[in-house]
């Protein structure tokens, strides 16, 4: 799993990356009630805004950690925001994304990397 | 923004003890959460007792010869009426009829006037208050008090357990009395929408009468996100966002703000324009919104009519715990003003069904009669 400093991880198998928030950004974000995922086909280029995430407070973009096609969203999301909070590394992924090009992946932080970040914040 | 010249309420080093998430708020440093988020806070509140840090608010005394009257000078409200031991809710007004602040106005006892306004507004509603009065009130501002609300169905036995007369209070009376060994003013009132008391105490006190409250398994503290959802839910207007200078008691939906007898008699400021929006002249109202699909809509998002015309703006929005669904207040002509009217909210440029509702959105629990 590879992480980027606006807390989204990524999971890399082949070339399908799945993408989420992590455990950090949802604690910050608070009880999630809404989630707004990519359309299936979107062309999105690494931090363009992909998906919304919202807490009865506010309302936050999810970027895109690198450039690629949507091939799938998550629409359990739709009814079970909630899910972004309870399991955000796992079953509360946002989309998987086709992606362009793996130097991107390699470029991510790995976890000691982002650990040492949220360290720093 | 520079963190170095927020303020802080007297209660600070308690927010931070309870791991509250402090955000800046009208110039002070204010708990926006505690732990259990904004989510349980609010619906707790709902169901027990929430207790709240306010003493942000601007707290006043004004005293003169005939402060009721003189402060029917700056409100369309009948102060003159105003009974001992009761308070009225007001809106200050501009010469147009604009509103420069909503507020309490109170007589705990027979010292003039307490009056209580939102804490970003304080210094300008007291400079307004003290130069459209000079010579007719003098003004002192509490700055040496703290403001507690505890709201919720458990408030009232919470706080008879240390203040009997509470309990036999009605919302919207107001009293000095003694209790936690010190002086209160206390008013059964609230913004939430719930029964529930405003509880000024002097501040070297607040950090022991917090904790006291807290003591009540019944009582948690609850951060202003939460205050806000409530408050959204129960239909009162945040000022700065819902309600602001350009808007008038008769837009804003507070018509019941002024008074009858001030009505007829036509002299508060801006009574040209309010009495003609009142026969009808109003080219904009607020109203509640259901989200009816889609995304909470939030402040700015744009109102269009069932044909795609932008007929207004959301002022204030979000999800509604109590009712899990977004809900929203905006501005809109009053030829869509009427509760069922189908309207489109547009979140992130997509228009999502939307439909004007009565408010509040939840029921009011005001403890009017005993």
């Amino acid at each position: 799993m590879r992480f980027t400093k606006d807390h989204e991880w990524v999971e890399l198998d082949g070339d399908i990356a799945t993408v989420g928030i992590t455990a950090y950004a949802a604690d910050q974000l608070g009880d999630v009630v809404f989630v707004e995922t990519p359309d299936l086909g979107k062309s999105l280029k690494s931090g363009d805004a992909m998906a919304v995430v919202e807490s009865v407070k506010a309302a936050s973009d999810v970027y895109a950690p690198l450039s690629g096609e949507v091939v799938e969203a998550n629409g359990a999301l739709g009814d079970a925001p909630e899910t972004v909070n309870d399991q955000p590394e796992g079953l509360g992924w946002f989309a998987k994304i086709k992606i362009a090009d793996r130097a991107e992946f390699d470029a991510l932080m790995d976890r000691p990397a982002y650990e040492a970040f949220l360290g720093s914040l | 923004m520079s963190e170095e010249i927020l303020k802080i309420t007297p209660l600070n080093s308690a927010h931070l003890a309870a791991g509250a998430r402090m955000v800046p708020f009208a110039g002070y440093s204010m708990p926006v959460q505690y732990k259990d988020g904004v989510l349980k806070e609010h619906l707790w509140t709902r169901a027990h007792a929430g207790l709240f840090d306010v003493s942000h608010m601007g707290q006043a005394r004004l005293r003169g010869e005939a402060p009721l009257i003189a402060f029917q000078q700056v409100t369309p409200g009948d102060f003159k009426g105003l009974k001992l031991g009761k308070q009225r809710y007001s809106v200050l007004l501009n010469a147009t009829g604009g509103i420069i602040d909503d507020l309490m106005a109170a007589r705990p006892d027979d010292d003039g006037l307490f009056v209580v306004v939102n804490g970003a507004c304080k210094d300008n509603d007291f400079k307004v208050m003290g130069e459209v009065l000079a010579g007719q009130v003098e003004i002192e501002r509490l700055e040496n008090r703290a403001l507690l609300a505890l709201q919720g169905p458990e408030a009232c036995v919470v706080l008879a357990a240390h203040i009997p007369e509470a309990a036999s209070m009605v919302f919207m009376d107001s009293a000095a009395l003694e209790g936690f060994g010190t002086d209160v003013l206390l008013s059964r009132s609230g913004y939430t929408g719930e029964d529930g008391y405003e509880i000024s105490i002097p501040a070297h006190e607040a950090e022991r009468v917090w904790n006291l409250l807290l003591n009540d398994e019944r009582v948690r503290p609850i951060g202003l996100g939460a205050r806000d959802s409530l408050r959204l839910e129960a239909g009162l207007p945040l000022y700065g966002h819902d309600v602001d200078e350009s808007v008038s008691p008769i837009e804003a939906d507070l018509a019941f703000a002024v008074s009858p007898k001030r009505r007829q008699a036509a002299d508060f400021p801006g009574a040209g324009r309010i009495l003609a929006e009142l026969a009808g002249d109003a080219t904009r109202r607020r109203v509640g919104l259901r989200v009816l699909e889609g995304a909470p809509a939030r402040e700015g998002a744009e109102i269009a009519d069932a044909d795609g015309r932008v007929i207004g703006v959301v002022t204030s929005g979000g999800f509604a715990p109590s009712l899990s669904a977004p809900i929203a207040m905006g501005f809109v002509p009053p030829a869509f003003a009427s509760p069922g009217t189908q309207l489109r909210v547009i979140v992130r440029g997509k228009p999502q069904l939307a439909e004007v509702t009565a408010m509040p959105f939840v029921p009011h629990r005001y403890v009017r009669k005993l």
